[in-house]
């Protein structure tokens, strides 16, 4: 799928470059847009440290196993068959509960980390698990309590009440994040289905 | 709200190291093992992460959200999505810098308190960057057979462009 989605963005930029007159600067794009990267890397390369420095001493101090088991529930009904006491729900659950206090930042180390222990029971490596595809669906739909940077933004040209969208931001994330994980359910069993047929 | 922003993450770390001390953590080593491997993931995303974003700006570069966007305004049109917010809806999974910037230019062209600037902020606010996210998580671990993922959080993010509108409209009922 990532295959297609890649080539077929690069090919489709080409192709409108072409016939609306913007070949320099899809020319540039190339390069900026591989500055761009380099430079968001650097930007995250701090972040990344420092959460995963914390990570490790949240670990050790047990507080990981305490939050895990607090998100419990949660964990079971979204990742069916996960053990919560294993590594993997523990970095789940710190991605969660990062979130959901609104630390983006901090959430991203948790996540990958998250997705490293995911790899470690996934037999096909190279093909997503079952539990991954969820965890990143999850996270592609992540619930913001606050939007400051949004709010601000609106604050700059005026509005009356910047903050007044914020019931609206949660029952539009709320639902986005139902319908994603409903959607991840079905497509998960079409594809198990899928599988059974085959053997 | 500005207090809660600015106390959460020291006091977060804090109760962290606080617990460490208790449980007798050697708490610099912990740290540094860590980070160490938190450098090392980085370093492993790297490459997806040039390939995707020299893609997306290729794609913005070439005009083709503006085609993309023309084409599909009788869609949004009937979806009740405000005409002005339809590249926000095409922009938002892909750039989380560039939709920014976008809800600036809407935002000073329609108004932040219009039916458009508020479901584009809406919209901004409600969803991720889908593009960027899948890339980092997937490149963290090294899988590239991501089957089902994307159709289940495009759909998603589908799902937030149009109940955006509808939110909008039912809390504010008499906006513009």
């Amino acid at each position: 799928m990532m295959n297609y989605v890649w080539g077929g963005l690069i090919l489709v930029s080409i192709v409108f470059g072409a016939c609306t007159g913007h070949m320099q600067q899809v020319t540039e794009a190339v390069y900026s847009g591989g500055a761009a990267a380099v430079e968001m890397t650097l930007t995250l390369a701090a972040v990344m440290m420092v959460w995963g420095g914390l990570m490790q001493v949240a670990e050790r101090a047990g507080l990981t196993g305490l939050i895990s088991r607090a998100l419990s529930p949660l964990l079971r009904l979204l990742f069916p068959g996960m053990d919560p006491k294993s590594s993997a729900a523990r970095a789940i659950s710190m991605n969660v509960s990062a979130n959901l206090l609104g630390l983006g930042n901090a959430a991203t180390p948790f996540g990958m980390e998250a997705m490293r222990r995911l790899q470690e029971e996934n037999p096909l490596k190279d093909t997503a698990s079952r539990n991954m595809i969820t965890f990143v669906v999850l996270n592609t739909a992540s619930i913001q309590l606050i939007p400051t940077t949004i709010a601000g933004l609106r604050a700059k040209y005026g509005s009356a009440n910047p903050m007044d969208i914020m019931p609206a931001v949660w029952l539009v994330s709320l639902s986005a994040l139902i319908v994603g994980q409903v959607l991840n359910r079905l497509l998960a069993a079409r594809a198990e289905r899928r599988a059974r047929i085959c053997r | 709200m500005q207090v809660i922003g600015a106390w959460a993450v020291p006091v977060i770390i804090g109760l962290i190291l606080v617990m460490g001390l208790c449980k007798g953590v050697r708490l610099f080593d912990a740290f540094l093992e860590g980070a160490k491997g938190g450098l090392s993931s980085l370093v492993g995303i790297i490459p997806s992460l040039v390939g995707l974003i020299a893609a997306v700006e290729m794609f913005k570069a070439s005009g083709a959200m503006d085609v993309l966007s023309a084409a599909l305004s009788p869609v949004t049109d009937f979806l009740g999505i405000p005409r002005q917010v339809l590249p926000m809806v095409l922009l938002r999974p892909v750039s989380g810098s560039g939709s920014l910037v976008l809800l600036d230019r809407i935002l000073s062209s329609a108004g932040p308190d219009t039916l458009a600037g508020r479901t584009a902020a809406v919209l901004c606010g409600s969803s991720e960057t889908t593009f960027y996210t899948v890339a980092v998580y997937y490149g963290a671990c090294g899988v590239s057979r991501i089957r089902y993922t994307l159709l289940a959080a495009l759909l998603a993010d589908g799902a937030a462009a149009l109940l955006s509108g509808v939110a909008v409209r039912l809390l504010f009922p008499g906006s513009l």
